[in-house]
């Protein structure tokens, strides 16, 4: 089986998998007393979250070991890795401000990590606009990792200024200091939609990974 | 490092000479400088808000985009008869070559900005006196910031296609941190309170600098080797 074979199927089973969190989490999770259904977003919403700002974490590491390994496959995870952060950054701008309205009463906020994942997503489109415009794959590959590992490092500072800002997030309730403060059964739901996400990364990353070395295959024989 | 300083500063001055015999870089800078001060002049309701509300803002955005101008001709300089090539085989290490750069385009942006405030304080009549030491002090600190993550992209872009866009799109978000910062530190000064209350944003202002410049310099050879 190829990869993007064995990608295909990784998706789907976690999107099947994905289907079943939501059974349970609309059938089988209580429903939260003061935001009722709308709070049920939250568990597309946060995994999707999560993983948009992992995978810019993931192509900035691929980024520092290309400049050190100058290993193609590098570089080519940390494209397909950009690719699915875009995805997931995008799921959760459009999650959040489904949830944001009922809730907060309004669309949109400059609220910090909304303005957070919005600058990821326009990292991710400008990493994906640099690669499209380099012609050449070796420059291609160093302007990647210069500009992955930039962004990386630009994270942290787009968090601190925007927190320094205001905010008005819900602060977080499972990785915090004290004990998660989410009821069990909520936790479990979150955790299972965390598994499912992981997977869906997986899924999506074999699959866009595959593409480039086709693309790249490709561009060889062409040339 | 005496070397390479040295080398820098020959760059740079070859850099700031050829800028100050054309001027044409400079002049249009200037006067889109003006420009831009101008649009936001007609681009609000007098009578509903106060300028003195805007001021950080206007100042702020004026700095961007002039700054985003530098910006794209630092290495634009460069293509011309293929000089950059020439730079890389000269007998002198890429650290100098991109302290050159960043130094060059700091005097570039630093002299654009030394035009533009007295006009921003001559058209909305805000009064900078008592607070002039550190505005200056807050524009140099944010313009360090960005010019030295522009100057590294301005390396690379000059090698992609549509060039003068890219540098925008990349650049943008990496501006966003020091703009916030330097547009809160300057709403503050205007507004006459004390630094004290912004000292986490200077704090954020630096280390920025501190933090991009090491790393810039660290990632600049790998974007002009072969």
């Amino acid at each position: 089986m190829t990869l993007a074979q064995r990608g295909r199927w990784v998706t789907l089973v976690s999107l099947i998998l994905l289907a079943g969190v939501y059974v349970r989490a609309l059938a089988f999770t209580p429903e939260e007393r003061m935001q009722g259904l709308a709070q049920k977003i939250f568990y597309v919403h946060m995994p999707a979250a999560v993983w948009a700002e992992m995978a810019m974490v993931l192509v900035g590491m691929a980024s520092i070991f290309y400049l050190f390994l100058k290993d193609p496959r590098l570089d080519r995870f940390a494209a397909a890795s950009a690719e699915v952060g875009t995805v997931f950054a995008g799921v959760v701008l459009t999650t959040g401000p489904i949830w944001g309205k009922p809730i907060w009463g309004t669309w949109w906020t400059w609220d910090a990590r909304l303005t957070l994942t919005l600058f990821l997503l326009f990292l991710y489109i400008g990493y994906q606009l640099m690669r499209g415009a380099v012609t050449e794959p070796g420059l291609r590959a160093r302007y990647s990792a210069v500009l992955g590992i930039c962004g990386l490092v630009l994270v942290p500072f787009i968090h601190l200024s925007t927190v320094l800002f205001r905010t008005l997030h819900p602060q977080p309730i499972v990785l915090k200091p004290s004990a998660p403060s989410l009821p069990p059964v909520m936790l479990e739901t979150l955790l299972l939609s965390f598994a499912v996400f992981t997977l869906l990364y997986v899924g999506f990353v074999m699959q866009a990974y595959a593409l480039a070395s086709a693309r790249e295959a490709g561009g060889n024989a062409g040339a | 490092m005496g070397d390479v300083l040295r080398h820098a500063w020959v760059i740079a001055h070859k850099d700031l000479l050829l800028e100050f015999r054309s001027r044409t870089a400079l002049v249009s800078a200037a006067v889109f400088t003006a420009l831009v001060l101008t649009v936001f002049n007609f681009g609000r309701d007098p009578t509903a808000v106060p300028i003195v509300d805007l001021a950080p803002s206007i100042l702020w955005v004026t700095f961007t985009f002039a700054a985003m101008l530098a910006l794209n001709r630092a290495f634009q300089l460069e293509l011309e008869n293929q000089a950059l090539d020439g730079l890389l085989v000269s007998p002198i290490s890429r650290t100098s070559i991109y302290w050159a750069k960043l130094f060059a385009n700091c005097v570039f942006v630093g002299l654009v900005e030394c035009i533009g405030l007295p006009l921003f304080v001559l058209f909305f009549d805000v009064p900078v006196g008592h607070v002039l030491a550190p505005l200056v002090g807050v524009i140099a600190l944010a313009t360090i910031g960005f010019v030295a993550v522009g100057t590294l992209f301005s390396a690379m872009v000059i090698r992609t296609r549509f060039a003068e866009l890219m540098l925008p799109v990349l650049l943008l978000p990496f501006m966003i941190p020091p703009l916030m910062g330097a547009v809160q530190v300057t709403a503050r000064l205007f507004a006459g309170r004390p630094l004290s209350e912004v000292t986490g944003w200077l704090r954020l202002l630096a280390a920025f600098d501190i933090v991009f410049l090491t790393l810039a310099t660290m990632l600049f050879p790998t974007t002009v080797n072969e």
